[in-house]
């Protein structure tokens, strides 16, 4: 799996290039980045996970969605604020559409086939992408131009200061939606016990939707504010949404501060890695790091879901 | 009401017919083209078959399976190719070397259960992809390598029509082999843990050894098939262990008929045909794979030949 | 048989057992009952594997079992019932039973593959015995039958052959009458007094009074997790601190 995700690596060097490590807070601030990225997608996982049970492996294919679709309507002339709120809305309706026809028939199937049926959802999304948009890369154009600032020893692009802030201020709307308002806390109730919120009211089957509306947003968002640091295609969303769920994982699935933490430790492990080990290898970090997590705490390092181990 | 099994005869009927098919098959394959599919299909339905006692009939998850597929090619694709080694002696070394790798592997993550196994399985699958597209020096890279021709002593095995009758030999017995299997001790043992674990523990079934031992079986199987496949082929690129090739595998199980040793021959043969069926829609396959997964898991969640089976009455099996 | 001793079972700040000691007598039949709650089903999951005591100790024919996992119970002859029903839907009845035997016979993968002749003649008389064994306890109507489509109160006999099968010298029921009617629950009280005849040591939780009465030789009887009295039928039916209990609780659920 070496195609998709951050081209920006792969390009052969010309002949005049050499590759030189960069510093060290030039790596930290990459991973935050990168790891903020992986946090809004861990968070669509933790959210649709504690709304429905089920891990949505197209979670990736949302992020890719969204910087595909912006990068689309950008090109058609669309200025940026328009491209980014219209791919974000328009991904978030995917997501709608996806709840209401592929995992609502399904409620109450057994792992396996809630399983696969995400995967086939993910293949329908990504395979319609490559129909309508092709295979090729998209590019967006940074939100405030790309003449990096340098604060503290190291150069940051202002992209990566939008990423950092964006995500920063939807993490604590988030927080505040989940524990302030009655719609948020009506997900969690049915996460706990969804005979419990129907009885005081909880519209169930309306938390399943929304919990893939809000998952579809977040990592649209995600998509969108990367996109033009790393060129958006029609197969990033396989090691986005694998990389969404070692985060999610790592940090225990269903905690929304796991999320958080778990994007960004991945984030910045892996840039570690692409600094001082090879980049060839830092999507296999990744999934080495979960395996690792995993397999002494079983429920990841603030979860305490089930479905990890007999 | 059943009180023996049927006889050994009536039971192996139907794998009888099926070989003496495969037997008769070459008589109406007009060219290579048709033998080459007919190639594909047995090596896939091969493959699934043993996946599906995995996925199926013991109820684990492994989306990483192509992995073992593409490792047991390129084993010996480099065994054969850069160190020269015999081929069958490659054979047996690959294959033996994924089951090792198996079997560390599986004893660690089959403790998992459910997403989290899923996960673990494609994790695996991945990173073993990435390791053979940046191996440039040993693999060839993302280009893929050539494989020398499939030989025993001096005498080689090459053309369609001559490793067709290996593969479809390869089938025949899978489908015996998987069929003894299930109908067995270990088989009801595997298929008890599907149904609970908690009780096939209590009665002195070895959960975790008895699922790192299946995992290591179909591993073993897909590597061997591998092997073979990339001596047919003449090349092997990093596509053969890709995620996408290995839902591939998964959807000929899923959508054939989980717990159905048929079931992974029909799924086989109807997903290695679809593209050339829809060879028209080019750059569509991949959204059209996608609705077959879903659409079949939400109306047809045990797959084709279950439900077939069920609807007509008799057992699948 | 087996005598556990100062068991005691916490989850987190909760103690379902709690300094329990008892012991049963080879051939014997046990009951333990209590209200609701008491701790039965954790002490048969202490006892069988599975689960872990938090200190105590369990011994099976002397020898210390406490902590060990379902697999090596059973290896030394212990088998159960679930009071949630833990049957296998995708096997047939038969095979269910068949898994019983699993330890008796050759559960090698090649070997299964290969077909060899002596595993085959060996696993046709393991259907010959499951199918006896479906007879036994009433189960002969389904042996053609999936287990899926059998009804509660068959595959709750299911169990018990399936337990059987294992050829147990400690068998562990729980709750085996619960949700069956006057007749199936006679049928249960008439098996388990026949397994006890063929020397099974049997400890049954029940909370069906007229069953535990009739069959058990012993009783000891649980009260959030502690255990409040030991003794024969009588002994227990007239303690003064048990009718407490249940009465107790009968007010609380009342």
């Amino acid at each position: 799996m070496a195609r998709g995700g951050w081209r920006s690596d792969r390009r052969p060097l010309g002949p005049y290039e050499s590759r030189v490590v960069p510093q060290l807070p030039q790596l930290i601030l990459t991973g935050v980045t990168v790891g903020a990225t992986y946090a809004l997608a861990a968070l669509g996982f933790s959210i649709i996970y504690n709304a429905s049970g089920v891990i949505n492996f197209a979670q990736g294919e949302f992020i890719m969605l969204g910087g595909m679709i912006a990068a689309f309507l950008a090109a058609l002339g669309a200025p940026l604020p328009l491209a980014v709120v219209g791919a974000v809305a328009a991904t978030a309706l995917i997501g709608f559409i996806v709840a209401k026809l592929a995992i609502a028939p399904a409620r109450g199937a057994d792992v396996t086939t809630l399983v696969i049926i995400t995967i086939g959802v993910s293949m329908i999304l990504r395979g319609g992408v490559e129909a309508t948009l092709g295979k090729g890369g998209r590019a967006l154009p940074p939100f405030s131009g790309d003449k990096p600032i340098a604060i503290a020893g190291a150069m940051v692009s202002p992209q990566s200061l939008w990423v950092m802030a964006t995500t920063l201020v939807v993490v604590a709307a988030l927080a505040l939606f989940f524990t302030r308002t009655r719609h948020g806390k009506g997900i969690l109730a049915a996460a706990y016990n969804r005979l419990a919120a129907e009885l005081v009211g909880v519209d169930t089957r309306r938390v399943l939707s929304m919990s893939f509306v809000l998952s579809a947003a977040l990592g649209a968002l995600g998509g969108v504010l990367i996109a033009p640091i790393a060129n958006a295609s029609y197969d990033a969303g396989i090691m986005l949404g694998l990389k969404g769920f070692v985060a999610a994982a790592i940090g225990g699935l269903g905690s929304g501060v796991g999320a958080v933490a778990g994007g960004l430790a991945l984030g910045l492990m892996e840039s570690l890695t692409a600094g001082y080990v090879s980049s060839a290898y830092k999507d296999a970090v990744a999934i080495v790091v979960v395996l690792a997590v995993l397999l002494v705490r079983p429920s990841g390092l603030f979860g305490a879901a089930s479905g990890g181990e007999t | 009401m059943l009180h023996a099994p049927p006889s050994a005869l009536v039971s192996r009927a139907p794998t009888l017919i099926f070989a003496a098919a495969l037997a008769a098959l070459p008589l109406i394959l007009p060219n290579a083209y048709y033998y080459d599919v007919a190639i594909r299909i047995a090596a896939n339905a091969t493959v699934a078959i043993a996946l599906n006692l995995l996925i199926g009939y013991t109820g684990q998850i492994s989306l990483g399976h192509a992995a073992f597929f593409g490792l047991g090619a390129y084993g010996s694709a480099i065994l054969v190719g850069v160190f020269g080694w015999p081929p069958l002696a490659a054979l047996v070394a690959s294959a033996a070397a994924v089951g090792t790798l198996a079997y560390l592997v599986g004893r660690a993550i089959l403790r998992l259960e459910g997403h989290y196994l899923a996960m673990a399985t494609l994790g695996l699958g991945v990173v073993a992809s990435i390791a053979i597209g940046n191996e440039v020096a040993l693999t060839g890279g993302p280009d893929g390598m050539a494989v020398p021709d499939f030989s025993v002593l001096s005498w080689r095995l090459a053309g369609e029509k001559s490793w067709y009758w290996v593969f479809a030999a390869l089938l025949v017995a899978a489908i015996a082999l998987a069929d003894n299997l299930v109908d067995s001790p270990a088989g009801r043992a595997l298929r008890a843990l599907h149904g609970s674990q908690t009780a096939a523990r209590t009665l002195g079934v070895d959960a975790s050894a008895f699922k790192t031992r299946v995992f290591v079986l179909s591993a073993v199987a897909a590597a061997f098939v591998g092997s073979l496949y990339g001596h047919y082929e003449g090349f092997v690129t990093p596509g053969l262990a890709a995620f996408p090739k290995s839902v591939q595998l998964m959807t000929m199980v899923v959508v054939g008929g989980m717990a159905s040793v048929w079931g992974s021959v029909l799924g086989a043969a109807l997903l290695s045909l679809a593209p050339e069926l829809l060879a028209r829609f080019q750059g569509y396959e991949t959204i059209g794979f996608g609705l077959i997964l879903v659409i079949t898991m939400i109306f047809l969640p045990r797959g084709i030949a279950p439900t077939l089976a069920a609807r007509f009455g008799r057992k699948a099996a | 048989m087996l005598s556990v001793e100062r068991l005691s079972k916490s989850f987190g700040g909760v103690a379902a057992v709690s300094d329990v000691s008892f012991s049963v007598a080879k051939g014997a039949i046990h009951a333990v009952i209590g209200p609701n709650g008491a701790g039965k089903t954790t002490l048969f999951n202490l006892i069988t594997g599975l689960d872990t005591p938090t200190s105590g100790s369990i011994r099976l024919r002397g020898e210390e079992v406490a902590g060990l996992p379902p697999e090596s119970l059973a290896r030394r002859g212990v088998a159960r019932t679930f009071q949630n029903l833990q049957v296998s839907m995708n096997l047939l009845a038969i095979e269910n039973v068949m898994v019983g035997a699993h330890l008796r016979l050759n559960s090698s993968l090649l070997a299964a593959m290969a077909r060899r002749p002596n595993l085959v003649a060996r696993d046709r008389r393991a259907r010959q015995e499951a199918a006896e064994l479906l007879a036994f306890v009433g189960c002969g109507a389904y042996l053609g039958a999936e287990a899926r489509a059998m009804p509660y109160g068959a595959l709750k006999r299911l169990e018990i052959a399936r337990a059987l099968a294992a050829a147990p010298e400690l068998l562990f029921l729980d709750e085996p009458a619960a949700g069956l009617n006057h007749t199936e629950t006679d049928e249960v009280e008439r098996l388990i007094g026949e397994i006890g005849r063929r020397g099974v040591t049997v400890v049954l939780i029940e909370h069906d009074m007229k069953l535990v009465m009739n069959v058990s030789q012993r009783i000891v009887v649980l009260d959030y997790g502690k255990k409040l009295a030991e003794g024969a039928p009588d002994e227990v039916r007239r303690n003064p601190e048990v009718i407490a209990a249940y009465l107790g609780a009968a007010n609380d659920g009342a």
